[in-house]
């Protein structure tokens, strides 16, 4: 076990949570919540897996997962934004919808070989020592590309115009209709950008990270822990990516508590009763739910909330 | 401008006709069918021959009549401890692991054994095991409902990951502790402990031979019944009813919520848990991998489509399960899921019209110069 | 004395004002037609705006003010009717048309974002500040504009940490940046206290100088005979006096054209001697919900019989005061109702004690919106015999106690099965007027019990809470409407920042001090 694996394993898989919970942020700062994400994540994964398959470019499949995830989100916007019906279970019958979509279409494509996206290395950062090998050497280009998207998302939600538009549709969208703002364009656009986000990190797993094709275990809940992901970074891209890296060499760590080898001079017990096994691939889960309750309860201390409209359709002249 | 029609769309001010939600769903439900038939089409496949192979699948003979209604059991039970939860507005999602933990703990009763299975009566130990699987499913109820009360922890989030636990929880036991010779099964239980098939009685009415419907459909029409007089008839319902309409409304009325939350979150749970109990006791007779084919959201999508009322839940149980025994038998495997999310999104997209009224109406003439 | 001082700038400013006849009118709106669902909300309504005159536009709540002016905003599209703005023809298909033609609204719920600093709501949808915003060049701006019309407010606090006086200088200083030439207010004096107000006229004054015009939308008599300089009265969506000059009409013709009868301004209030104390609220401080104090050291006494008022701007602890009464907010120190402690105990020890609470909040807190009228009438009941009948509820049992206080309270709803969401604002109070006084009970803490209704209901809500004092209950009224306060209670208490800082029998309240009280510039000498 060492930690420069776990660290480089975490920035890998951790990617993916992080593309899938930043779509999910900036959906939900429009005042849409999405719970769809694991099914857009499946979807995304098949479409780039299959469209790879087919055409030979891994990076026509990125795009197909992209707009696999988005078009499969129109869904779940024309549902609750022009329809008002409850977000949350439409978000349900999203997840149903891509998995089901997903499993009918990538029938067959169980234990094909797709081609994938590369590995690269960044030639003047990944010479800076130790740092430089972690960081900046073999790994995934999607990898890098999520390293942009951190501060890129952030400024964009915190220090540009439509910014400022969006956080304001999402706290209080009869503000921003007053002054002219389109509050219904601008949920279905975040709606569409984090189902794009979403079909990303789908695409991430399917053709990059992870790479294959094994049907609903592909995504293996991943989705779902985007979304809690979303609650721990309280909203914020920063603290999504924190999380989403942290989470990814945790994940890391477990399956190297597998190994045969000593653990504090102790016998390794997962080595040596397998079944105990169960328990370690529990605590990604169990994991979710305490940072969830430590999140929640630190929100609470700093009054930091969700989206003040989160969930709630907007209807001009009702009240909210 | 110009048209001489034009919809209007107009929120309703008078109450909605009583045929209409009923008339909303059956309409989603056909239109999902075409949707999936379309897309069967697409794919290459005769949707007519699967469908009629489905239907055929389903009730093509009374064999195929009660397995439609063996499926049908857990989702009942399932749907009606979601819909529970939903009057309260509370995201139980978390059903398929309170499933797992009942039918595990109901397992213990012949496993462990918990008591003599030769010489106690089967009776003592159905019951055992039903309370068992309840205080399971109840107690793994209660986590979600403790953390949302307390530290109010979404519990859509909390229920989806205990999903996951439950799973892998039950794995464990049955590969070590209970595993069967090594098998990731457990071994068959005690015939004292399978609840009573209408098989069993094949030597006294010959017709029943073959037929596996056992006692868990009583259990669930037993519980619609409850759920439905708790809701209607009784002062914790009216509670619940308030707590689902306006939670502040019902702390101003003195309702206390925290206690509420919890208890209903644990009731919800325990009939989760009594699901898992006849699905192991009723058609397993073992505790093994995968005894839930996605019941636990199959069960929301029945509570939702049923409207949250207890007695449309045991009709739209039937129809998902004969839509689970005809799903068995086609291809492709992801169809049934498909034909399921495009049925709950017809349904809520529907609710539209019991709120607006859409009607055409003649463009007036001083719009339309 | 307030009055006379009013009296005398309302005299001085015509003649600082450029009037030509000849011109153009600021807005024309002709024939305008808006319908919601069961209500004609506008019918064949004309207006007409003059350039550089302040307009009242006179009407009782649900009169269709804030519609038509929704509709000069560009919210909402009528089905017929022409717009003219400046002379020229102008159809509004959303808020950015009519802000392109110099249009602007100050809402009564205002339209501001709580999260954003005050620079941010005041650019919010305008295309200036780049796809990069710079900020601090923004501040700058807006703290300018906010120097030139007297409005004092600072640019990069957030709205959340305002008080509504701010939040409303923020609005006014929104449709200043846009270069609004017409403004207008609705309901703009409601949040205000009466010197808060004073600076308010001062500044609209000052706009209407610069040739601005202004629309200032109301349901009080005084106020607009002290502001305008002409008026438009709507009652149930028409026009009942159209552009008329204020000179010309008296109060009483006044209340009449808005409400449709005569309108005798009197309350049937009776002296009482007050009894045994029912209320004890000793040393009590609490937090509001962003964890800010808003109950600080609070004590008073309320005795049968007696309704003691709270005074106060909007925000400075009220709904907090009535909410630890009540015990839906946690708090230190401690609240006798009846001798028992209901401080930090669950909202049912004090309904158990005889609390009525008539709620600020109707829809969100006062009743169950999706519930039918049996339910709601219920909320306090269903607990006890004859609804309760051991686990069960008897529905036979409550159909009749809620058939009962409808028709005694007058609800008109179609059955009581109807969902209370369909009932008018004026019925749905008397829904929950009528279960809570139907207890019979001791203490009633009601918080602005007649906002938002139309004066017959206002009426006898009034009369409902006097009728109650006369029957030895014990009220509190906390309200933001100093004249209602004034007419109702027997002392008044006036809040700021969360304290108490002054308390007088009614007789001897004036407005004056009340009103300096209200914005912490006076203290009770102690």
């Amino acid at each position: 076990m060492s930690l420069e694996i776990i660290l480089r394993s975490g920035l890998s898989t951790g990617t993916i949570l992080l593309f899938a919970a930043i779509g999910e942020i900036l959906t939900e700062l429009a005042g849409i919540q999405n719970l769809g994400v694991e099914g857009m994540m499946l979807l995304g994964a098949m479409a780039a897996f299959k469209t790879a398959l087919a055409t030979g470019s891994p990076w026509l499949g990125l795009l197909a997962g992209i707009a696999a995830g988005g078009l499969l989100s129109l869904a779940h916007a024309l549902v609750t934004i022009h329809f008002q019906a409850d977000q949350v279970v439409s978000g349900l019958s999203l997840t149903f919808l891509g998995t089901g979509l997903a499993l009918v279409l990538g029938e067959g494509l169980t234990g094909q070989n797709a081609p994938l996206i590369s590995n690269a290395t960044i030639p003047l950062l990944s010479k800076i020592p130790w740092l430089g090998r972690i960081f900046f050497a073999d790994l995934n280009i999607l990898v890098y590309i999520g390293y942009l998207l951190i501060p890129i998302s952030w400024w964009y939600i915190n220090k540009t115009r439509p910014g400022m538009h969006l956080r304001a549709v999402g706290e209080k969208p009869a503000a921003a209709d007053s002054l002219g703002i389109n509050v219904y364009g601008v949920r279905y656009l975040y709606t569409f950008v984090g189902g794009c986000l979403a079909g990303l990190a789908g695409a991430a797993i399917s053709i990059a990270i992870s790479p294959g094709w094994y049907s609903n275990l592909t995504t293996s809940g991943q989705g779902w822990i985007a979304v809690a992901l979303v609650i721990f970074a309280q909203w914020n891209p920063l603290r999504a990516a924190l999380g989403g890296y942290l989470f990814g060499m945790l994940r890391r760590f477990m399956l190297d508590l597998q190994g045969p080898m000593l653990l504090f001079g102790l016998r390794n017990p997962f080595f040596y009763n397998h079944n105990l096994v169960f328990f370690l691939q529990m605590m990604p889960f169990v994991l979710t739910i305490i940072a969830l309750v430590w999140g929640s309860a630190s929100a609470r201390r700093l009054r930091i909330g969700a989206p003040a409209a989160l969930g709630i359709p907007y209807v001009r002249g009702e009240r909210g | 401008m110009s048209l001489p029609y034009h919809l209007r769309i107009q929120k309703r001010t008078e109450e909605v006709p009583r045929w209409l939600p009923l008339a909303t769903s059956v309409g989603a439900i056909i239109l999902a069918f075409l949707i999936s038939a379309l897309i069967l089409l697409l794919i290459g496949g005769d949707p007519i021959r699967t469908f009629g192979y489905f239907f055929n699948a389903a009730f093509g003979s009374w064999g195929a009549l009660s397995d439609v209604v063996v499926k049908a059991t857990p989702l009942l039970l399932i749907g009606l401890g979601c819909g529970l939860a939903f009057r309260m507005r509370l995201w139980n999602i978390g059903a398929e692991g309170q499933f797992y933990i009942g039918a595990f703990f109901a397992s213990l009763v012949p496993l462990v054994p918990l008591v003599d299975m030769e010489t106690t009566p089967k009776f003592v130990i159905l019951l055992m095991m039903a309370l068992l699987g309840m205080l399971g499913g109840g107690l793994y109820g209660f986590i979600p409902g403790y953390l949302k009360a307390k530290f109010n922890v979404s519990e859509i989030i909390s229920t989806l990951m205990l999903n996951y636990v439950a799973v892998f929880f039950n794995n464990y036991w049955i590969y070590s502790e209970f595993s069967d010779a090594g098998f990731q099964m457990t071994p068959v239980f005690a015939k004292s402990a399978w609840l009573p098939r209408l098989a069993d009685y094949a030597q006294e009415v010959r017709a029943f031979s073959g037929i596996t419907l056992h006692l868990g459909v009583v259990f669930g029409l037993i519980a619609a019944f409850i759920i439905w007089i708790i809701m209607s008839r009784s002062r914790w319902g009216y509670e619940i009813n308030l707590i689902g309409d306006n939670p502040q409304a019902a702390r101003y009325a003195g309702i206390n919520i925290t206690r509420n939350v919890i208890l209903v979150f644990m009731l919800s749970g325990a009939l989760a848990g009594l699901a898992g109990m006849s699905e192991v006791s009723g058609v397993v007779h073992r505790l093994q991998e995968r005894i839930s084919t996605n019941y636990g959201f199959s069960g929301v999508i029945v509570a939702w489509l049923a409207k949250l009322n207890p007695f449309a839940t045991i009709l739209v149980s039937f129809l998902f399960g004969a839509l689970i025994v005809a799903g068995r038998e086609i291809q492709p495997s992801g169809l049934y899921f498909f034909i399921q999310g495009t049925i709950l999104f017809l349904v809520i997209s529907s609710d539209v019209l019991l709120r607006y009224k859409i009607e055409l109406v003649r463009t007036a003439p001083e719009e339309a110069k | 004395m307030r009055v006379i001082y009013q009296k005398e700038l309302m005299t001085t400013t015509p003649q600082l004002r450029p009037l030509h006849e000849e011109q153009t009118n600021a807005v024309e709106m002709r024939d305008i037609v808006l319908r919601f669902p069961g209500v004609l909300a506008n019918d064949h309504v004309n207006f007409t705006l003059r350039r550089g005159e302040i307009h009242a536009l006179l009407g009782e709540n649900g009169a269709g003010k804030s519609t038509l002016m929704n509709i000069l905003a560009g919210l909402y599209k009528p089905e017929t009717g022409t717009i003219r703005i400046n002379g020229e023809h102008a159809v509004l298909n959303s808020p950015r048309d009519a802000i392109s033609r110099g249009v602007g609204m100050v809402h009564q719920h205002f339209m501001l974002v709580p999260t954003h600093t005050v620079t941010e709501n005041i650019l919010l949808g305008l295309d200036d500040p780049g796809f990069v915003m710079r900020l601090p060049r923004y501040d700058q701006k807006v703290a300018e504009l906010a120097d030139k019309y007297g409005l004092k407010v600072q640019p990069t606090a957030k709205i959340w940490q305002l008080s509504v006086g701010e939040q409303q200088r923020v609005e006014i200083l929104k449709t200043l940046y846009r270069g609004a030439q017409i403004l207008i207010l609705d309901e703009p004096t409601a949040v205000l206290a009466p010197q808060e107000i004073q600076e308010l006229m001062e500044t609209l004054r000052l706009m209407v100088r610069e040739g601005k015009s202004i629309v200032f939308i109301s349901h009080k008599l005084n106020e607009v005979k002290q502001v305008a300089d002409r008026l438009t009265v709507l009652r149930k969506g028409k026009v009942t006096a159209d552009g008329i000059n204020l000179e010309d009409v008296n109060k009483e013709t006044l209340a009449e054209l808005m409400v449709g009868r005569k309108v005798i301004f009197q309350l049937s209030k009776k002296p009482h001697t007050p009894g045994e104390v029912v209320l004890d609220v000793q040393n009590v401080s609490a937090l509001n919900n962003r964890g800010l104090p808003a109950l600080k050291n609070i004590s008073f006494r309320l005795r049968q019989g007696e309704i003691l008022g709270i005074a106060g701007i909007a925000g400075n602890g009220q709904s907090e005061l009535a909410e630890v009464i009540t015990g839906l907010r946690p708090c230190q120190g401690r609240i006798l109702v009846n001798c028992t402690d209901v401080a930090n105990q669950p909202p049912k020890r004090a309904i158990d004690q005889g609390t009525a609470h008539i709620p600020e909040d109707r829809t969100g807190v006062g009743t169950a919106p999706g519930m039918a009228l049996t339910g709601n009438m219920i909320m306090k009941t269903y607990d006890r015999a004859p609804i309760s009948q051991k686990w069960r509820i008897s529905y036979t049992a409550a159909r009749e106690f809620a058939s009962n206080l409808k028709e005694k309270y007058d609800i008109q709803a179609p059955s009581l099965s109807t969902q209370v969401n369909k009932l008018s604002g004026g019925n749905l109070q008397k829904v929950i007027l009528a279960r809570e006084i139907s207890g019979g009970p001791k203490l009633i803490v009601a918080v602005q019990p007649t906002r938002g209704l139309d004066v017959g209901a206002i009426e006898g809500i009034q009369n409902l809470l006097l009728e109650q004092r006369d029957n030895d209950s014990a009220v509190l009224l906390i309200s933001e409407e100093l004249d209602e306060l004034l007419d109702l209670s027997d002392r008044i208490a006036v809040i700021y920042e969360g304290e108490l800082v002054g308390e007088f029998p009614a007789e001897e309240a004036d407005l004056k001090t009340i009103g300096l009280m209200m914005t912490g510039e006076l203290r009770r000498q102690e």
